[in-house]
């Protein structure tokens, strides 16, 4: 039963980190077609900053936490603003070229960083209480993955209700289904299109933040294999939904945890693919899918 | 009579094909003109170039004497432009009253009249668009272009597809909805066509063929016969 807690608690924090990166692909790809494979690059961007900024101010782990975390935040909004504004804007209704860019800045964006800071991990801030350990049923769960589920539950919630009951919440949900129409009621989308890249930055850097929590380090590679694991997300839970970004993130964090223990380590990968190819034969528009146009 | 609306040389391709071969039509200020032709003449691809849906390769728009050839969908929009497109488009996802707020752009946006219109929309408030009949969506999509005061309403085939009864709706909403602003119609329902429209263009393999008062066309039906390949005979 420990075990099995344990598990369960440690792939709901996996998930939330999957989550974090998965909504904000989603958002962009629902509202405009783009697939940002340099989203990856955007954990990496953001956690490192966290990670230099927290370094520069010192301080208990803590203040180097919460006010770098800040920091990273920022960062990771304002790198993906100015990607939108640079680099995807002129070349809306270019899809190829699009996917060529974001590939190509995914590559120079970790080769820009590993330049920068070396091709070796760095010690993440952690918070000896986060390290601390609470039992839950017998089971000893590190404080962290609370954190990360919380922090992932918070920004589900406040995503949702950004959506639901703001005015610019509206314009997104209408720019998923139609963007033209969007415009066609005189509302400039492109503004739409800058917000949700900046939100989607933003939201990776938490995640990159939240993972040098769970890991205890920040490496080079990190963006990468989380976003590899964040697209079979968003294709599960169904581009553009919120919603079944958060289904589909917690059930590809448990069946990674449950797989790697129950049956062998490195099966979870495994395991994860099969959820996706069975969802794809099953769902192919995901579980959750945009309202077509 | 000044010219709400005026299209000078337009040319439109799409992909390889060219679909419009510069068109030249004014629509006078107030009333209805609709735009006619067979299947396929460039029709609502002519609403959608004014709208800035489809790249214009060439021409001019003037909207009551402004430029708006080179201007962005959403600022021809902000000009005084209300569209109703041809498949309704409304937000499926949305609810009705999230579909009519998202349209708002003036301070004090019509809902009287948009209900005094369609009453059945206040009742239907909460329920998601999607799940709306084809005739309530119609009335959605008319309702989000009558929510503002426009210059000028591009509507493409209102009562496409609509039962009768909610065809003789429609086309009484927008003779209210003319008494307010001008319209640019494109419709194929010809009865629906001589109770609105005041004058007509016609348009035949991306070019204005005809253009005149709507019952001197509609009252010839050997004209429209060869015009729009349909018989005539409204009179």
């Amino acid at each position: 039963m420990s075990t099995w807690v344990l598990l369960t608690i440690t792939g709901l924090g996996l998930g939330a980190m999957y989550f974090l990166v998965a909504s904000g692909l989603s958002l962009i790809y629902g509202l405009m077609g783009v697939l940002n494979f340099a989203h990856g690059a955007l954990i990496t961007v953001g956690a490192y900053a966290a990670w230099w900024f927290g370094d520069q101010i010192g301080g208990g782990a803590w203040q180097r936490l919460l006010v770098g975390g800040l920091f990273g935040l920022v960062v990771g909004a304002v790198v993906a603003a100015l990607i939108e504004l640079v680099l995807i804007r002129p070349l809306y209704r270019r899809p190829i070229e699009q996917v060529l860019v974001t590939v190509g800045l995914a590559l120079a964006l970790g080769a820009l960083v590993q330049g920068i800071w070396g091709h070796d991990a760095k010690p993440f801030p952690v918070p000896a209480w986060m390290i601390d350990t609470t039992s839950v049923f017998g089971a000893n769960v590190p404080n962290d993955r609370f954190v990360e589920i919380g922090v992932a539950a918070a920004v589900l919630l406040g995503l949702t209700g950004f959506l639901r009951y703001t005015r610019f919440g509206l314009v997104i949900r209408a720019g998923v289904e139609n963007r033209a129409m969007v415009s066609a009621l005189g509302i400039d989308v492109r503004r739409a299109f800058t917000i949700v890249f900046a939100l989607g930055g933003a939201l990776a850097a938490l995640a990159g933040v939240l993972s040098g929590v769970y890991f205890g380090v920040v490496d080079p590679g990190r963006g990468t294999s989380l976003l590899i694991f964040a697209f079979i997300v968003v294709v599960i839970g169904g581009f553009g939904s919120i919603g079944g970004s958060a289904v589909a993130a917690v059930a590809v964090g448990l069946i990674q945890q449950y797989a790697n223990y129950y049956a062998s380590s490195g099966t979870g990968d495994l395991a994860v693919v099969l959820l996706l190819a069975g969802v794809l034969l099953v769902r192919p528009e995901g579980l959750a899918p945009k309202v077509t146009h | 009579m000044s010219a709400a609306l005026s299209v000078d040389d337009l040319h439109v391709y799409l992909g390889e094909s060219h679909v419009l071969q510069g068109i030249s039509f004014d629509v006078p200020a107030d009333g209805v003109t609709a735009l006619l032709g067979r299947n396929g003449v460039g029709k609502t691809t002519t609403l959608r170039a004014l709208m800035g849906l489809v790249p214009r390769s060439r021409g001019g728009i003037m909207l009551a004497g402004d430029d708006v050839t080179r201007l962005p969908t959403h600022a021809v929009v902000r000009r005084g432009v209300g569209y109703v497109p041809e498949d309704r488009d409304v937000f499926a996802g949305l609810t009705v009253e999230e579909n009519l707020r998202l349209a708002e752009r003036d301070a004090d946006p019509r809902y009287d009249l948009v209900y005094e219109l369609f009453p059945e929309l206040r009742q239907r408030a909460a329920q998601r668009a999607g799940t709306l009949s084809g005739g309530q969506q119609q009335m959605v999509a008319i309702a989000r272009a009558l929510l503002n005061r426009n210059q000028v309403l591009l509507v493409d085939e209102p009562t496409k597809g609509l039962a009768p009864l909610l065809v003789t709706e429609v086309a009484a909403a927008l003779e209210r909805a003319a008494e307010l602003t001008t319209i640019l119609l494109v419709e194929q329902n010809l009865p629906v066509v001589q109770r609105l429209a005041r004058d007509v263009v016609v348009l035949d393999g991306g070019q204005v063929v005809h253009r005149g008062p709507a019952d001197e066309l509609l009252s010839d039906s050997e004209h429209v016969r060869r015009l729009l390949g349909v018989h005539g005979g409204t009179h």
